[in-house]
């Protein structure tokens, strides 16, 4: 890969030990894709956790003196003084967390701790270069927003917040953003909960690979696009899809493949999302908790729980979470939601997801959640999947079904 | 009993050097999906379950799942000196680049023939990303 005299001073050590390795990684990359040269990003976002492979390279960049050249957001750790008597975390655990978290303050990154951080806390714009690790974050920045950015890892992404520069490869040109997999779509796709199977079966069928869907009954809504994207790369590999008419870059089926045709094809049903509904499904019966919010609520979900839950209270033995961005919750505070939530029984979590160490005390207990990306990353024993409306009675009852 | 050797050019991507026993999987692998006490792979439908990595010259045709997972697995690994000596894949990507990276693991792809054709299990295999070459060293009876 080319390098400028600045990259190559980077690389040489001349700015510090930090920029250093990140520069390092970036041209790893670079030689791997055998990509000619790197391009500028306008903002990053590092898919963060409490683990220690994360928590290694962090450190090593913070530790070294690097700070952040472009906007650079952080995805859910948690958040330990929320804890504190109501889990028992392990001090190993914990520690990490605590340090992960200091660590992307030291190098200046935003501290969004949202798994969403495109609808509020670092934005992109169309066509604009970006770098945004995270499953949802990837296709939602590629597809809705015509952003580009490749299927980054949270390192990769916070060495391109710290450069301001990413290798110029995959999904950085135009002719890797071409339509692989044509899905047409005869389900009948009522709610965000269809949007979550729709995902999970797309991204299950095409594995890797760019689908273009047609058929879509009506113009989806934000939160059912961020369940497509969330669900279908968790499944499988989707860094970029196309609806044509809803998503930016192509209006039409035929300008989504760049003139080429179709290699495969794919017809969505609703038999077939009932069976993907069915897989998801380990038990049924009686529930420990509800976690909604993977990814985080937004503040119109958090509105519609508030709604479910009115004169109601979630049964003595269940725990109902909620999880969301610390930004939304301001608004869901002062909106009243977060109080109707409260007062049935719930809680409004922030700077957290089910995929961190904290849900350590659910271990061997049956959740139910809406998410089937919350129930395949699950740290819990047994799970059933259904939605929102399904977990507030569940909740509610103690049982589902 | 003599001995074949022979080198082929690559392709590097990290760089270093490492030494050892070849290990071949046909299918992607997961580190995650490795016990991170003795680098034995626990995924029940892998091809290789119950082997182990550590130590290995791993020849596979790519990584897979999350890159949370993929890195915090090799990275669990190399903490625990158990990651494999080096890595020869044909289809190379991004998290499988920063796991190798962080685990510090010399990564190379591009071999000027087939990896699966030109190595088998239990060769001994010496590969010098840093240089872009491998040996390969068959025993033969």
């Amino acid at each position: 890969m080319y390098l400028t005299k600045e990259e190559q001073q980077i690389l040489d050590g001349e700015l510090g030990v930090g920029t250093q390795k990140a520069m390092e990684l970036l041209v790893a990359i670079g030689d791997a894709y055998d990509a000619e040269k790197t391009i500028p990003v306008n903002r990053a976002h590092a898919a963060s956790s409490g683990q220690e492979g994360d928590l290694y390279f962090v450190e090593l960049l913070a530790e070294g003196g690097a700070k952040c050249r472009v906007p650079t957001s952080t995805n859910p750790v948690y958040d330990l003084t929320y804890f504190h008597g109501l889990f028992d975390i392990p001090k190993g655990e914990a520690e990490v967390a605590r340090r992960v978290m200091e660590a992307y303050k030291r190098v200046g990154a935003i501290l969004s701790w949202s798994c969403i951080p495109y609808l509020s806390e670092n934005i992109p714009l169309y066509g604009e270069t970006v770098a945004f690790s995270e499953s949802s974050a990837t296709p939602y920045v590629n597809s809705v927003i015509g952003a580009r950015t490749n299927r980054e890892a949270a390192q990769s992404a916070l060495a391109s917040g710290i450069i301001g520069k990413t290798p110029k490869y995959g999904l950085h040109i135009k002719e890797n953003r071409k339509g692989t997999f044509l899905v047409d779509v005869e389900a009948s796709l009522r709610d965000e909960f269809d949007y979550t199977l729709l995902g999970y079966y797309v991204g299950k069928i095409v594995g890797y690979g760019v689908p273009v869907l047609t058929g879509l009954p009506r113009r989806p809504s934000t939160e059912e696009l961020i369940n497509f994207c969330a669900m279908s790369n968790t499944s499988g590999a989707i860094s970029m899809f196309y609806m044509p008419g809803y998503t930016v870059e192509a209006s039409t089926v035929e300008e989504a493949f760049q003139g080429d045709l179709p290699k495969d094809k794919v017809t969505v049903t609703d038999g077939a999302l009932r069976e993907v509904d069915e897989e998801l499904q380990t038990t049924n019966g009686r529930i420990d908790f509800v976690m909604l919010g993977c990814p985080h609520y937004t503040l119109k979900q958090l509105g519609e729980v508030a709604r479910l839950l009115e004169g109601k209270k979630v049964q003595n033995g269940v725990s109902f979470w909620v999880c969301t961005s610390a930004t939304t919750k301001v608004l869901s505070d002062k909106t009243g939601h977060t109080d109707a939530i409260e007062k049935a029984g719930g809680h409004v979590v922030v700077d957290t997801c089910i995929d961190e160490p904290c849900w350590i005390a659910y271990k061997e207990k049956v959740g139910m959640t809406d998410s089937p990306k919350c129930a395949y990353y699950r740290r819990f024993k047994e799970v059933m999947v259904a939605r929102l409306q399904d977990c507030v009675e569940a909740a509610v009852k103690g049982r589902w079904r | 009993m003599r001995s074949l050797e022979i080198s082929l050019k690559c392709h590097k991507i990290i760089g270093g050097c490492g030494e050892g026993e070849a290990l071949v999987s046909h299918e992607p692998i997961c580190f995650y999906l490795t016990d991170p006490k003795t680098g034995v792979i626990r995924e029940k439908t892998h091809e290789l379950a119950g082997k182990n990595v550590a130590n290995k010259v791993l020849v596979f045709p790519s990584g897979k799942a999350s890159s949370v997972v993929q890195i915090d697995g090799l990275f669990k690994l190399a903490s625990n000196n158990l990651a494999p000596k080096a890595m020869i894949v044909k289809d190379v990507e991004t998290v499988l680049v920063v796991s190798a990276f962080i685990a510090k693991v010399p990564l190379v792809d591009k071999l000027e023939q087939d990896p699966f054709e030109a190595i088998r299990t239990g060769d001994f295999v010496k590969v010098d990303a840093d240089k872009s070459i491998i040996a390969i060293t068959r025993q033969r009876t």
